[in-house]
Order: C-alpha cells, then sequence, then structure tokens
C-alpha cells in the first residue's frame, strides 16, 4: 500500500482485527443474526455496506461543518437513507435479479448501527479521504465477520456453499450423508449465529490477550 | 462549533434546503430509471408465468428462466389467451391481462368492488396450461405465485416467489425442490370439491409420491411462511373454481 500512509493504513487496517466492529466495537449484531443465514447474502451486505459508508462518510465529512449540532442525527439518517435508496433503485433497473434476493438486506442497510456509528464518531471530524478509509475499513471489518458467520451457518446448516451442494444430497443421501451426518437446522436460526460471533469473539481475543479488558 | 450553526433560524433552514435536496435528487433518481424498471417488471411477470407452465432452462437442481431477450417472443409464442374472469364466470379475452395487478384487485375487492382474476392459458406440446397469479402473506411481507393448473385443477407446475421472507428458511419457498413438489398436486378431493394444498409438516411422505392427499412437505423452520402459502392457495384459487367447473361442462 504505496499510496497510503501508516496512518492511512491503519484506518483501513484497525478494523479488520483489533478494532473491529462486531467483535470489538460490538455495533452491527441485528443485521449480522439477520441475513447469514446464507453465504451469498452475506458478501451482497458486505459490498453494499462498503459503498453506503464509504461513500456516506465522505458525505457526511464534507458537510461537517454546515450540519447543525441540534438535528445532525437527522441529518445522518437523511444521508444513509437517500444512498440506500439510490443503491436500491439502480441495482433493481440494472441488475434486477440481484436486487430481488436482496431486496429485503439493502432495505436493512439503513437499520445498520456501524454506519451512524462511523458518522457520529468520524466522520464529523475528520477530512472526506480519512473518512473514506475508516468507512471502508469498518464496513470490511464488519464484512470480514458476516461471511465468516455466514459460511459456517449455511454449511453446517444446509450443506451447501453459495448454492452449491458440498456435502451431498440430504434427501437421497449421498456424500457425507450416507454416513448419518444430518443438517443442523439449528445453524440457520438467529440464536446460532449469535453463538457463532461468540466463538469468533473467544477465538480472538484468546489469540491477543491485549484485547481483554480489565475490570 | 460555531454560533451561527446553533441558532433555530439555522436549523430550520437547514433542515428545509436538505429536504429539497434530497427530495430531488432522489425524484431524479427514481424518474429517470422508472421505465427500466417498469421493463424488468414485465419480464419478469412472463417469465415467471412462461416458468410456472414449463418453458423455462431448468437443469437439476435451480429455477432458471427464458432468458430476457426472447421472454417476449416465447410469450406470444405459448400464451394463446388471456382471459379476465368477473364475477365467477364472466370472462373476456384481454391481451393486456398480464398487466393488472393482483395486489391491487384484492384492495378492490376488500372496498367492495369488483375484483377481476386474471388467467393466462397457454399450449405446449398439445396440451393446455391455466396460468392464476395469486398473492397472500408470508411471515414478513408478500408472497405471490404463479401456478399452472389443467381443466381438472391439478397443478402441473408452479412459482413462487417473496418479497422479505428469511434467506435460508422462508425464503426457500422459491427453490426448485419445494416447487416441484407442487406437480402433479390435486387441488380438489376425490368428490371433486376444491381443498387447496396443505404445507404439511408430518405428512409421512418426504419424497411426495402421493398426489391425490392435498398436501406437500414443509420447509424446516418456515411453519409461517409455509402457513402463509397454503392460505394464499386456498382462499385466491377458490375464486378460480366456478371457470374451471364451466371448463368441464
Amino acid at each position: 500500500m504505496g499510496l497510503l500512509s501508516k496512518k492511512d493504513q491503519k484506518l483501513i487496517l484497525d478494523p479488520l482485527a483489533d478494532n473491529n466492529p462486531i467483535t470489538i466495537q460490538v455495533l452491527g449484531i441485528c443485521s449480522a443474526l439477520a441475513i447469514t443465514a446464507q453465504l451469498k447474502a452475506s458478501i451482497v451486505m458486505t459490498v453494499s455496506v462498503i459503498f453506503v459508508l464509504g461513500l456516506g462518510n465522505v458525505v457526511i465529512s464534507l458537510i461537517r461543518n454546515i450540519i447543525p449540532s441540534k438535528i445532525r442525527i437527522i441529518v445522518q439518517l437523511t444521508v444513509v437513507a437517500a444512498l440506500v435508496i439510490i443503491v436500491d433503485q439502480v441495482l433493481k433497473a440494472f441488475s434486477y435479479q440481484l436486487s430481488k434476493e436482496l431486496g429485503a438486506f439493502i432495505g436493512l442497510i439503513i437499520t445498520n448501527c456501524i454506519i451512524m456509528g462511523r458518522f457520529e464518531a468520524f466522520a464529523l471530524g475528520n477530512g472526506p479521504w480519512k473518512s473514506f478509509l475508516d468507512g471502508v475499513g469498518n464496513a470490511l471489518g464488519y464484512g470480514i465477520i458476516l461471511i465468516i458467520v455466514g459460511f459456517f451457518r449455511e454449511l453446517l446448516g444446509s450443506g451447501t456453499l453459495l448454492g452449491f451442494k458440498v456435502l451431498g444430497d440430504p434427501i437421497a443421501k449421498t456424500g457425507l450423508y450416507a454416513t448419518g451426518y444430518e443438517n443442523n437446522g439449528f445453524m440457520l436460526l438467529a440464536p446460532m449465529a449469535l453463538i457463532v460471533v461468540g466463538i469468533i469473539i473467544w477465538v480472538q481475543r484468546s489469540r491477543n490477550k491485549a484485547l481483554i479488558e480489565d475490570h | 462549533m460555531s454560533n451561527k450553526t446553533d441558532s433555530n433560524v439555522y436549523t430550520v433552514l437547514f433542515a428545509i434546503g436538505m429536504v429539497i435536496v434530497v427530495g430531488a435528487l432522489l425524484a431524479f433518481v427514481a424518474s429517470s430509471l422508472r421505465p427500466k424498471i417498469d421493463e424488468n417488471k414485465r419480464i419478469e411477470k412472463q417469465q415467471n408465468i412462461l416458468y410456472a407452465m414449463g418453458v423455462n432452462e431448468n437443469d437439476e437442481s435451480s429455477a432458471i428462466f427464458v432468458a430476457d431477450d426472447v421472454v417476449g417472443e416465447q410469450f406470444q409464442k405459448y400464451i394463446t389467451k388471456q382471459l379476465v374472469i368477473t364475477e365467477g364466470t364472466k370472462v373476456v379475452e384481454d391481451d393486456q391481462a398480464y398487466l393488472i395487478d393482483v395486489k391491487k384487485e384484492q384492495s378492490n375487492a376488500k372496498e367492495g368492488l369488483e375484483r377481476r382474476l386474471p388467467l393466462f392459458v397457454g399450449e405446449k406440446d398439445g396440451k393446455t396450461y391455466y396460468v392464476a397469479p395469486i398473492r397472500g402473506k408470508g411471515l414478513w411481507d408478500a408472497v405471490w405465485a404463479y401456478i399452472a393448473m389443467d381443466a381438472d385443477m391439478v397443478v402441473q407446475g408452479a412459482y413462487f416467489d417473496h418479497k422479505g421472507e428469511t434467506a435460508g428458511l422462508g425464503a426457500n419457498i422459491k427453490e426448485r425442490f419445494f416447487m416441484d413438489d407442487f406437480i402433479g398436486e390435486h387441488l380438489k378431493d376425490d368428490s371433486g370439491n376444491f381443498v387447496g394444498i396443505a404445507i404439511s409438516k408430518s405428512n409421512g411422505d418426504p419424497l411426495n409420491k402421493d398426489k391425490t392427499d392435498n398436501e406437500v412437505d414443509a420447509i424446516a423452520g418456515a411453519t409461517i411462511t409455509g402457513d402463509g402459502v397454503a392460505a394464499m392457495i386456498k382462499s385466491e384459487l377458490k375464486l378460480y373454481v366456478p371457470y374451471f367447473n364451466t371448463l368441464k361442462n
């Protein structure tokens, strides 16, 4: 990353692990529960959030000096909602199939607290370029967790990955199912997303003791 | 923050300006993309109708539609008649029947207005298909379907779709394994009464070999979506029964 200074690199890389929005900041949990039953949905949500958070951070940063502080949350919400509507409309016009598969998730971006969190904590106090990097970094950090959770939930819950049967056919009993393996339907329900996120947090903190908070 | 941006006048003016700018931007985006989106919806509708009557490019595992660029001519080729049914048995032909909005018709019916029921008659390999568009409620939002039947109301094909059912659970109603179960299923019982198709959790027939039992296998974890689908089939297709009865006479 020759283009980026050390500080800029930190903006992108920190949220991927040591300051991850889900496992460290504990934001964006609701959407992580809602959409990770399938890997594909996780990937598309990640791409959409990168777009909305990256651009939204830039917009908020550009207008940060003229936003009245009394209504700044409403202004932030308006920016997110407008961006999400634009993404939705463009997808509907140019990639209709994809937009249908993702309809519900695109709308869910508005409810993602990472976005408002980054607007409030970073974009309101920093320049557009830094805000853009911060937005992309946080969206990537969010996406990594989403994709890991989506991978395990789809694999163990449906025996598929991105829709392809990787463990065999559960009805015809081929592949792993021939040995008596059954899909764990519980993986498809929302509570398992929390448990998988919990396991990721556990693994991450046991590898990096500095993340454990003292009380 | 400076004092200037904290004053009430500034705040109100900013809010008004923001609403105008964002509103204009969104209106511009929406209106410039509108024709393209409407065209996509038309293509989708025609693809769904053709899919239900078996005109598609399916392989074994996924639902694949006729390609976007040929769907218009395929629709002309296979759909021989588009009917609009009113008052149970009054039928008129209307080559724009596929543009009828089922959701709007349902709300018209609720307000006591006359409901128009579109029905598409298709011919394929010498067989006649009657495709009915229906709409109901799932767990989170609307579910809808195109059901292709023969004159005896035996399902010949089905396409289900939804607006916002849970991915991996209720959203599976649009997967092949679920939709294909409906093929061959009877909507009437042995004595000819309309009973619909139940989405059963314990039918003891997971491969769905018995097609006259009026039930298909449910999707695990999608009870309410399944109930919604069954309720939709029952209440909506029932409206077509008087017309199908005239076919037999």
